[in-house]
């Protein structure tokens, strides 16, 4: 137990300040997580820690982040990436493979060992490159989109390389792998499954029978388990059983001998049009973000700086040959499929490293008697160093390349902006109608609501809505409130709304806010909260009450349209006078100046409404009131001089 | 038996001095269609479809309004904007006003002497309609002469409002029961009380 809160301490203190040192330096978060494990590895060794195995543990992180992926990418995106996962995934692994391969075989391995080395190299870092473009903002763009489709067809081609690389074990290696399979993460996978022993078809079967429990499982079970954890009302729930979903589908993919990540993935895709999706993604954002940087930590902590420098030059020389490899293939494989300007750098040099699943494959390797140990140490320094290095490619992306191509990437900066959604916190009687306007304007809504019986209603008539109490900030993130425009918040709780709006206005600027009031003394709250544009809830309905009362009492509709304009206007004028003496510390009929000006306006409308005030409820009149005669008779006289000297 | 269609437009309509009551005496003539167009549409969404039947369904469209700034009240143009569609009253296809009659029935403010080259209007009255009138011609309707209640605002101490209603209501049986002499009146400048080309038989 002391050990585990000592290691805790230890971590968490290098991230909390690594982190935002590198941040504050423009590195970035996962370079800050790398030198911090770097500057704990001498004392973790001292402590005799196992980093490999703790590196194990924080690879599950990378399994959230799929699920986390999955969740952005509703069935029809994924369908329609098809061409890039396949076609520029597909090519990017076949042709790293291919070269890398033959240039090991040059450097005078067997063919069985460059093959494995080939597949080691191949996969790039899903961890670091999501993570960094997520952290930039460049997910939306074409180079983040291209770079994502390669990366999720590396994390589903580790499956087969899995089961192919058994294939080319070395006998002599054999006795090796033994010891060497000790602490190995896949090996520990291997005890867990169920499907070693049986038939190809069996086997099958039961492959196809896990994957079709995610599926059917993440379409049909998860809403009503969901609605009866929300009858507990309890947040933590929520949590646990998001946790429990992500876990579980990882241990039965483990089981059936398929890829964590690739299980949680698909479970994110069938679940990403589930209203639940936003709160999901808040609940395993949090666990994502430390258990990748832990892992990133280990990745600097196992670094064995003893390796490194004896072989110093050969590890710098692979490493960079390797980056500079990658890029190429990438280049070209960027130039074929028609990714442009800062894009196809963007995928050049974030994609160029060797990556987690590396780490995953090395191991595998050796326990498997493909790879010696004594070549796998050195690739697994190569690996290393070169995800350590990624950060620094990005920076290079940042600052020399990005410039150059900034008016390119100004436009995209727009494309995104139009894209940026509306999200409607509330989906009631008023929320509702204000998501039908947005949508039948062909605006795309974010709307969320807490109460998860109206969300049953509301998806049996094809309303996207999402389950989630807007006010958890988490939640606003998860539904995307940084790209999103505006903000209009329909909620019932009027404290709520006052918070929500002061949250915003202060975090999220940008916002635009369209703020519900309950009443009067509400408005006057929610404009102290930095609101600007106000709408009390029932006010317009009263007016068009009071003007359907009119035109019932005999009073011609335009007549009545224009009486109800002028009190819309004067109201308004009202409440701008009124405003300027309301203190949201006193209640109103205790703030004696409030009052007063209340008392003095209510007068000021009588009169004006009776014609006796010229001043103030002309405004009702004019317009359309004829001259008087002697009026009339002015203006002849008047026009008439000129009409004389014609 | 022709179907004459009023339609009748005023926004100060409270204030009116004589287009209220001629809009009175309008809608109580038997078969004469009355659309007092502030009072349909006092937002001014205007039902486009319900409009073109409304076209369709009469062979004389009559607008009633005041003269204002030489022009309509803005709800005829809004009217004119949204119902008069390319394809429906003018253009390829656009024929389905044609041979209908438009009138106008005006009230101006200055007295008949303003509404000449020398008069402070500079222009007779006709100038002023000249909008409406070519409008009529690209709807391929027949555009008679208007009927004209000049000095609007001095007629109830001349004396002027009961006649002027008297041949409005006057002018609206005649259509109805075709003795209204169109040919005549597309030959006049403007029609007022005292000279309606009205025949006694049809």
């Amino acid at each position: 137990m002391d050990g585990i809160l000592l290691l805790a301490v230890l971590f968490l203190v290098a991230g909390v300040i690594a982190v935002p040192i590198a941040s504050r330096l423009g590195l970035g978060s996962v370079l800050g997580y790398l030198i911090a494990g770097i500057a704990l590895s001498p004392l973790l060794h001292q402590l005799h820690v196992d980093v490999v195995s703790i590196q194990h543990f924080a690879e599950f992180g990378v399994v959230m982040m799929l699920f986390l992926v999955g969740l952005e990418l509703e069935p029809r995106m994924l369908w329609a990436m098809r061409d890039r996962l396949l076609g520029l995934g597909g090519l990017q692994v076949v042709l790293t493979v291919a070269v890398i391969t033959g240039i090991a075989m040059l450097l005078g391995q067997p063919w069985s060992i460059a093959l494995a080395v080939g597949l080691v190299l191949s996969l790039s870092s899903t961890a670091i490159v999501l993570q960094t473009l997520n952290e930039k903002g460049l997910m939306k763009s074409d180079g983040g989109q291209s770079s994502f489709s390669v990366l999720l067809f590396q994390d589903i081609a580790v499956i087969p390389m899995l089961a192919f690389i058994p294939l080319l074990a070395i006998p002599e290696l054999a006795d090796v792998a033994t010891t060497a399979a000790h602490g190995a993460g896949e090996s520990d996978h291997g005890s867990l499954s169920l499907v070693d022993r049986l038939d190809g078809w069996q086997r099958a079967f039961v492959t196809a029978g896990a994957i079709g429990f995610v599926v059917v499982g993440g379409s049909f079970l998860t809403r009503p388990v969901f609605r009866f954890i929300a009858m507990a009302r309890l947040r933590e729930l929520f949590t646990a059983f998001a946790l429990l979903l992500v876990v579980g589908i990882a241990l039965l993919m483990i089981v059936v001998g398929l890829s964590p990540a690739l299980g949680t993935f698909l479970a994110g895709v069938v679940l990403a049009n589930s209203e639940y999706r936003h709160e999901l993604e808040s609940d395993i954002d949090p666990f994502k973000g430390l258990l990748l940087g832990l892992f990133f930590i280990t990745v600097g902590a196992a670094i064995r700086f003893d390796l490194l420098f004896a072989n110093l030059g050969s590890i710098v020389a692979m490493t960079i040959g390797l980056i500079g490899l990658k890029a190429a293939i990438l280049y070209a494989l960027g130039r074929a499929f028609g990714i442009s300007g800062s894009d196809r750098w963007l995928f050049t040099l974030g994609l160029a490293q060797a990556g987690e699943f590396g780490f995953v494959l090395l191991s595998f390797t050796v326990a498997n008697s493909v790879i010696p140990a004594a070549i796998a140490q050195q690739l697994l320094l190569v690996v290393t160093l070169s995800m350590l290095l990624t950060p620094l490619l990005f920076i290079v992306f940042d600052k020399l390349i990005a410039p150059r191509f900034a008016r390119s990437q100004s436009r995209e900066a727009d494309e995104i902006e139009e894209q940026g959604s509306v999200i409607i916190a509330g989906h009631g009687r008023f929320g509702g109608i204000v998501n039908r306007i947005l949508l039948s304007a062909g605006y795309k809504t974010v709307v969320l609501d807490y109460q998860s019986e109206q969300l049953e209603m509301l998806r049996t008539f094809g309303i996207k809505v999402y389950f989630g109490d807007a006010m958890r900030p988490d939640l606003l993130h998860a539904a995307g409130i940084e790209e999103a425009r505006m903000l209009v918040i329909a909620i019932d709780e009027r404290e709520n709304t006052t918070e929500l709006v002061r949250y915003v206005t202060e975090k999220y600027p940008h916002v635009y806010i369209v703020a519900r009031a309950m009443d009067r003394h509400h408005v006057y709250e929610l404009w102290a909260a930095g609101a600007r544009d106000i709408i009390r809830d029932t006010f317009d309905s009263s007016v068009r009450a009071g003007r359907s009362a009119l035109e019932a009492l005999g009073v011609h509709p335009y007549d009545a349209e224009r009486q109800v304009r002028g009190y819309v206007l004067n109201d308004k004028e009202h409440m701008f006078e009124l405003a300027s003496v309301f203190d949201p510390d006193v209640p109103p009929h205790e703030n004696a100046e409030y009052v007063e000006k209340t008392k003095t306006y209510l007068d000021r409308y009588e009169q004006a409404m009776r014609g006796n005030s010229a001043a103030f409820g002309s405004r009702l009149d004019r317009g359309w009131v004829p001259p008087t005669l002697d009026d009339l008779e002015a203006e002849i006289t008047a026009a008439e001089p000129d009409d004389e000297s014609t | 038996m022709a179907r004459p269609l009023v339609y009748y437009a005023h926004p100060g309509h409270k204030y009116s001095h004589v287009n209220r009551y001629m809009a009175r005496a309008a809608a109580a003539v038997d078969g004469v269609t009355f659309v007092d167009l502030y009072r349909d549409y006092p937002r001014f969404d205007i039902d486009v479809n319900v409009e073109q039947q409304r076209l369709m369904d009469h062979d004389v469209v009559l607008f009633q309004f005041p003269l204002f700034w030489y022009s309509t009240p803005s709800i005829i143009k809004e009217w004119e904007d949204l119902v008069l569609e390319h394809g429906f009253a003018y253009g390829h296809d656009g024929d389905k006003l044609a041979g209908k009659r438009m009138m106008l029935a005006v009230s101006g403010a200055g007295p008949k002497d303003a509404y000449t080259h020398a008069g402070y209007q500079h222009y007779p009255i006709r100038t002023f309609l000249t909008p409406l009138e070519q409008t009529a011609r690209l709807c391929k309707m027949h555009f008679p002469a208007p009927y004209v209640l000049y000095a609007a605002l001095r007629a109830p101490e001349a004396g002027l409002v009961e006649p002027h209603i008297d041949g409005y209501r006057q002018l609206l049986e005649a259509i109805r029961d075709d003795r209204y002499d169109f040919d005549a009146a597309e030959k006049m400048d403007i029609v007022t009380f005292d000279n309606l080309p009205i025949r006694a038989k049809a």
